[in-house]
């Protein structure tokens, strides 16, 4: 015995596979989505991906701050040393290829996960932290030997906002280690379990995003920092 | 429709897409060749910004600009290549996100520069500052 009224029935959304309702009639049928909310939510996987996204976004617009930080006190050195007399810029260099060889591997694990394939996305997702150890092995020689030359983050605001802003990249890689450390735990303990998944796909987005900001760090801060004076906008 | 496949199946019609998941199906061997491809462009453009800092060619003031140029070149290689952020329909959220995200950055970051450039321009010189003292 119903007590709908009538016409109802075609308004409410018929059972989807995950009670979303988005898609009634399989994966490859088009989705009977009206918009204002008809369909119901969109399925996980885009919820996860772009709830990530937007995490993302908003810590490049905080990197940018630090950066717009970098760029107004970058001439207030206090009489200290400027960034040209400080930088080496093979280290950067070196540093660089690290990041950039790591993103790569990085992929080669999606891939990997993607064909479920346990051996290749631990080789890859090792070769990735390896490559992400030395490159933080590296910066963190690197300002070992910066503050043993009396050039610490307390020498002038220009080194304030130099450490301030590599420093806090430097934090993230090391959490993204540390996270990439538990993604190779739990593919290998627990497989490729949808969930875990979801987990690989935001720990890729995080480090591919990490080393679009050291692109700006490596050409702002060591490329043109180090320009000589005259040439400086 | 199983739960399994949904993940990696790429774009179905219609529907959205999450960044960092590539498009139209395709075979393992064409994904390795974008990443591959990516990562040569990307070394290339590595390559060229410590090339053009360290070559006398380019005018020298306009060294500063084809850097920047060569970094915002960079950052669009690793949006495409790497995190699979294209100008699909599927794609269009992730794009006005990023979008949002590229107009506060600029604001940010162009804005401190023009207000500070600008404080410290009608400032007087801070000898001229301590004699204002009574």
């Amino acid at each position: 015995m119903s007590t709908e009224a009538p016409g109802t029935a075609a308004l409410r959304a018929p059972p989807g596979p995950h009670q979303s309702g988005a898609r009634p009639a399989g994966a490859h049928a088009p989705p009977q989505v009206t918009g204002h909310g008809a369909g119901g939510p969109a399925p996980k996987r885009i919820i996860v991906g772009y709830g990530f996204w937007i995490f993302l976004l908003s810590d490049v617009i905080m990197f940018s701050s630090f950066f717009a930080a970098y760029a107004v006190l970058f001439k207030n050195t206090a009489g200290g040393p400027a960034a040209e007399q400080l930088f080496d810029l093979h280290n950067t260099a070196v540093e660089t290829g690290c990041l950039l060889a790591s993103t790569f591997t990085c992929g080669m694990a999606s891939l990997a996960v993607g064909q479920r394939s346990q051996k290749w996305t631990q080789l890859a997702l090792l070769a990735t932290g390896l490559l992400g150890l030395a490159f933080i092995t590296l910066e963190v020689r690197e300002f070992v030997s910066l503050i043993a030359r009396g050039a610490g983050p307390s020498r002038s605001a220009f080194l304030s906002s130099f450490f301030t802003l590599v420093g806090c990249h430097g934090v993230h890689v090391s959490a993204g280690l540390l996270w990439l450390g538990t993604m190779m735990a739990q593919f290998y303990a627990k497989g490729f379990r949808q969930d875990i998944r979801y987990r690989f796909l935001c720990f890729s987005l995080f480090w591919h995003a990490l080393d679009i900001i050291w692109v700006g760090i490596f050409s702002l801060v060591y490329l043109v920092g180090t320009l000589p004076p005259e040439l400086l906008p | 429709m199983s739960s399994e496949h949904d993940f990696d199946a790429g774009s179905n019609v219609g529907e959205d897409r999450p960044p960092g998941s590539a498009g139209r199906e395709r075979t393992l061997r064409q994904e390795v060749l974008g990443y591959a491809l990516g990562l040569a462009l990307a070394v290339g453009l590595t390559a060229a910004s410590f090339w053009v800092r360290g070559t006398d060619l380019v005018y020298g003031p306009g060294l500063a600009m084809a850097l920047l140029v060569l970094a915002v070149a960079q950052m669009g290689i690793h949006l495409v290549f790497f995190l699979h952020i294209t100008t699909d329909p599927d794609n269009e959220n992730n794009v006005l996100a990023l979008a949002f995200g590229v107009l506060i950055v600029c604001l940010i970051v162009f804005g401190s520069l023009w207000v500070m450039e600008h404080l410290n321009h009608n400032m007087a010189p801070m000898r001229e500052l301590m004699q204002m003292q009574p």
